[in-house]
């Protein structure tokens, strides 16, 4: 992990993958909890962790310095718990499930690009692990990580104008869900009535990062 | 200070008809409510949005007698139109703008006193872009994770103003400020930002970062609370292929694949897949800069050019 000054008031965690990632994003929302940290914001993203809103960004330096995360897979296990407090089905699994109907108009494109049947590619999502990698694009849209690296595929060459809310999609490594009707790249595979992002509601998005998700068939 | 005295009643609980509203007679081109934004949830993909210049708009609210966090307005080059229902005080900061009060003229800057029924005009400034309107009690229109700052790139808040719009006002808290004294500094015709490189300047070839601090760019009609975007010349990048996204702060400056830089703004994207080359000490001079306003970059590291 490499700090990166940004600014006089925040500090890029350069990480080496998603792992790391999360497990520092687990661990600094864990220290900023317990009154160590002074960050207004903890933006975990593809690679990186950024701290915003520090009094002192060279003292903040110093301290990661002297920190180490635990393990990602002892910080997924911690997240799990919460994330289980707010899980939707019966799973019991302490992902929250997210109810699916995969009608998707890119889904023959996917399996295309996938060199398998549409149906193969419905259950190769059904049987995936997701974890909110991060969030960004939108307010609530959740980066899900959890598929293998080789079945990325590319966004539309020409975004869609309008996706609509509620729309499952792929681009890149990622699997997302649109928490509101916006323009759009993403290859849409299915669709959810699950709202995603909530202003009266504590925390607004329903997936946040760290939580684990399951899209499993409505 | 209202602590010690009985709390008065909440705006709330005051029936509809008894709570004082501002009627949008124009709008213009775009008029939004802010207040200081909504920090604290970027990790959710939620911007900061709030005021192009806090500080004016703090200076507002101060001259009214509210907390400076309370929401106002934030005015747009083309100015708009107000009439209040009940007597009350309003001030108005940013820009030097022609102001209105009825028929009569009124100062920027400075507390003033509205009738009943009157409107209250604000024009478009003789330079500057912007203008920060307060009224005693705040705009009180229902807030949104905490703040009631209209946030144009995600559409939290409430949408930009329109002729014939009703705004709640809330419950005046304090006295307005005893002012006498006022300042309006004309907005220049170049803006100069102190600017840190990093967290990507490595992204960038070394001749880059000469031409980012040595030449001059111009602010583009395409900018808005989201970005100031500049032209000029490009910077060529050291690093080819994509960044993967990472999170952005006030005042980054993001480098797209065009070489142009953009300086963000207010209510800028949480993350982003360009490489941010530097980032601006302080973004608020954008606030006023009208298109075409030259740009220039100096940085603590090579001394002020």
């Amino acid at each position: 992990m490499r700090i990166r000054p940004v600014g006089a008031h925040a500090l890029l965690l350069d990480c080496s993958d998603a792992d790391q990632v999360e497990a520092w994003r687990a661990e600094l929302w864990r220290r900023r909890k317990e009154g160590h940290l002074d960050a207004v914001e903890i933006i975990p993203a593809a690679r990186t962790v950024l701290l915003d809103g520090l009094t002192d960004a060279a003292h903040t330096a110093a301290l990661l310095g002297t920190w180490n995360p635990p393990p990602s897979t002892a910080a997924t296990s911690t997240d799990t718990a919460s994330a289980s407090t707010t899980s939707t089905g019966s799973g019991g699994t302490g992902a929250v499930e997210v109810p699916v109907r995969y009608d998707g108009t890119d889904l023959p494109t996917v399996a295309g690009f996938w060199d398998v049947a549409v149906p193969t590619v419905v259950r190769r999502l059904i049987a995936t692990e997701f974890r909110v990698a991060f969030c960004g694009f939108a307010p609530g849209f959740a980066y899900l990580t959890g598929l293998p690296a080789g079945l990325a595929v590319p966004r539309l060459p020409t975004p869609r104008p309008r996706v609509p809310a509620g729309s499952v999609a792929l681009a890149g490594p990622y699997a997302g869900i649109y928490p509101t009707a916006s323009p759009g790249g993403w290859l849409l595979v299915g669709h959810t009535d699950l709202p995603l992002f909530d202003v009266h509601a504590d925390p607004p998005a329903r997936l946040t990062p760290g939580t684990l998700v399951r899209l499993v068939p409505a | 200070m209202t602590g010690t005295r009985p709390a008065g009643p909440k705006s709330s609980d005051v029936p509809a008809a008894g709570r004082d509203v501002v009627a949008v007679l124009r709008a213009g081109m775009l008029t939004t409510v802010q207040d200081l934004g909504r920090p604290g949830w970027a990790h959710l993909g939620v911007p900061r949005s709030g005021a192009l210049d806090p500080g004016a708009l703090r200076l507002a609210n101060r001259l009214v007698g509210n907390p400076e966090s309370a929401a106002g307005l934030e005015i747009t080059l083309t100015g708009c139109e107000l009439r209040f229902r009940r007597a009350t005080t309003v001030a108005i900061t940013g820009a030097d703008a022609p102001v209105h009060v009825g028929e009569r003229p009124g100062d920027v800057g400075r507390p003033l006193a509205v009738p009943a029924g009157a409107a209250v005009r604000v024009g478009p400034p003789r330079t500057g872009l912007r203008s920060w309107l307060a009224v005693a009690g705040g705009i009180a229109v229902e807030p949104v994770l905490g703040s009631r700052a209209t946030d144009t790139l995600s559409g939290l808040g409430p949408p930009p103003l329109h002729d014939g719009d009703r705004l709640p006002v809330g419950a005046p808290t304090g006295p307005p400020a005893p002012v006498d004294v006022t300042v309006t500094v004309p907005a220049p015709d170049e803006v100069r930002l102190a600017l840190h490189l990093g967290p990507r300047a490595d992204w960038f070839t070394p001749p880059a970062l000469d031409l980012l601090f040595g030449t001059a760019y111009t602010l583009t009609p395409v900018s808005n609370r989201v970005g100031a975007r500049l032209s000029g010349a490009p910077l060529p990048r050291a690093v080819s292929g994509e960044l993967p996204s990472e999170g952005l702060v006030l005042g980054a400056v993001q480098v797209p694949a065009d070489g142009q830089p953009l300086v963000f703004l207010a209510d800028h994207p949480t993350t982003g897949g360009y490489p941010v080359v530097g980032v601006v000490v302080d973004v608020t001079p954008l606030a006023q800069a009208r298109p075409g306003t030259t740009v220039r970059f100096y940085g603590p590291q090579r001394g002020s050019r």
